[in-house]
């Protein structure tokens, strides 16, 4: 079964530069472990413990996976997962108090 | 239909089936044209409604200067009622939007101010900030944080899909300052029990800094994740090919985020498709391709062409 996965910049210093590499597995979790066999770190940037890391983003054919069943969604032959770095750390995230977000916005860039 | 004036104009806009692009009879995409608005986009309804609002509570009076961040659409449905109604108005830009939005804002008398490239629209709205301190007279809408934004599609963009499709079971719109899918989705949340709120978020190559999507840090106090159903993000590459699909398969001439919503509508089409449902899926062409006939896109000989025609380029 072959996924094809698009590797963000940041993370290609793990797989010589490649901009997509292929991978296998039945789920997310899967896949991240076995690219990790010929990437290896890769996984360790892309989840903590059994969850997505916060700051990263992975969409399955586009579809943001945290919508969908997070790293347990299942993949089938042909799929296309995405991984994004989420730079400035406002990744998917749970709401917040507005007057917190507009101070960030105001004075983080 | 007849109306006292052009802005009575607003909303109203077709709904239309899309027989080719659907991928079968009993999953059909419809496609909402707002580029049937006075000035072209969606954004003449957010425009008008915030307006109106600020006069009705009085932070808007006669001969008072409107201020704006805007990346083109709403600047130019603002400079259209602006002009008519008898304010001045100031729109910060990132320097990298297309000349068309430039000349448009012109053209209705909007003054511009460019903010630097790097950062896009997270930019432009920080420097409208510093400007609303040293000018505390103008009065900036900012649309990313005014409730009038998405009040404007509760009550006229959501009632209106509503009304020409009971039927409806997705509803998909890009997103931007979120007021769109904000104000349909919780209006159509109320009505229409499991409907589903998609969003189309674009995602830009590597080289272009004007990113305006959540992952960069930009929320738009707007924002409620609890309304959306799932969210999609989209590259320029599909942008491109669906923009020209909707054109050489429904006659559609449509700007470019709209292939990104197109994109979305697919994906969640075809997975209905799969999973043996009935759909019926809108999403919205929020402007026509006018303003976007400089970068070749809808005439370059084949997709590959039309996406590097559109390299480096702001598009949503």
């Amino acid at each position: 079964m072959a996924i094809e996965v698009r590797i963000p910049t940041i993370l290609r210093t793990y797989t010589g530069d490649k901009k997509s590499v292929e991978g296998a597995g039945e789920t997310l979790a899967e896949l991240f472990t076995d690219l990790d066999t010929r990437y290896p770190g890769i996984r360790e940037r892309v989840v903590e413990g059994e969850e997505l890391r916060r700051f990263v983003n992975v969409y399955l054919n586009d579809e943001d996976v945290r919508f969908l069943e997070g790293i347990q969604t299942k993949l089938s032959d042909g799929d296309n997962v995405t991984i994004l770095p989420a730079v400035a750390g406002g990744a998917g995230a749970e709401p917040r108090p507005a007057g917190v977000v507009a101070g960030r916005r105001a004075g983080a860039r | 239909m007849r109306y006292d004036n052009p802005l009575a104009a607003v909303g109203n806009t077709p709904l239309v089936r899309l027989a080719r692009l659907s991928p079968s009879d009993n999953v059909t995409l419809w496609a909402k044209l707002e580029d049937r608005n006075p000035t072209g986009s969606i954004k003449d309804r957010p425009a008008l409604h915030m307006i109106e609002q600020a006069e009705r509570d009085g932070t808007l009076t006669p001969g008072c200067t409107i201020l704006e961040p805007t990346s083109g659409n709403t600047g130019i449905s603002l400079a259209m009622a602006a002009k008519l109604k008898g304010y001045r108005i100031v729109c910060v830009m990132p320097e990298n939007t297309s000349q068309e939005r430039r000349e448009l804002l012109a053209m209705w008398g909007a003054q511009i101010i460019s903010s630097p490239a790097a950062g896009g629209s997270n930019t432009a709205v920080r420097v409208a900030k510093e400007l609303s301190a040293e000018h505390p007279d103008w009065v900036m809408l900012y649309q990313y944080g005014n409730p009038a934004n998405t009040a404007a599609h509760y009550a006229t963009t959501g009632p209106e899909i509503l009304a020409d499709l009971p039927t409806i079971t997705h509803f998909v719109a890009g997103l931007g300052t979120t007021g769109t899918l904000m104000g349909v989705g919780r209006y159509l949340r109320e009505k229409v029990p499991g409907v589903s709120i998609v969003a189309a978020e674009p995602r830009y190559d590597d080289v272009v800094y004007g990113l305006r999507n959540l992952d960069e840090g930009f929320v738009p106090e707007l924002y409620d994740e609890s309304v959306l159903t799932t969210r999609y993000s989209v590259g320029s590459q599909d942008a491109v090919r669906r923009t020209r699909e909707l054109l050489r398969e429904e006659g559609i001439f449509a700007g470019v985020s709209t292939g990104a919503a197109l994109h979305a509508a697919l994906g969640v089409a075809n997975k209905a498709l799969r999973a043996g449902e009935s759909a019926d899926v809108v999403f919205v062409v929020a402007d026509g391709g006018w303003k976007y006939l400089s970068t070749g896109i809808y005439t370059a000989p084949s997709t590959e062409a039309a996406i590097e025609a559109l390299h480096g380029q702001l598009w949503a």
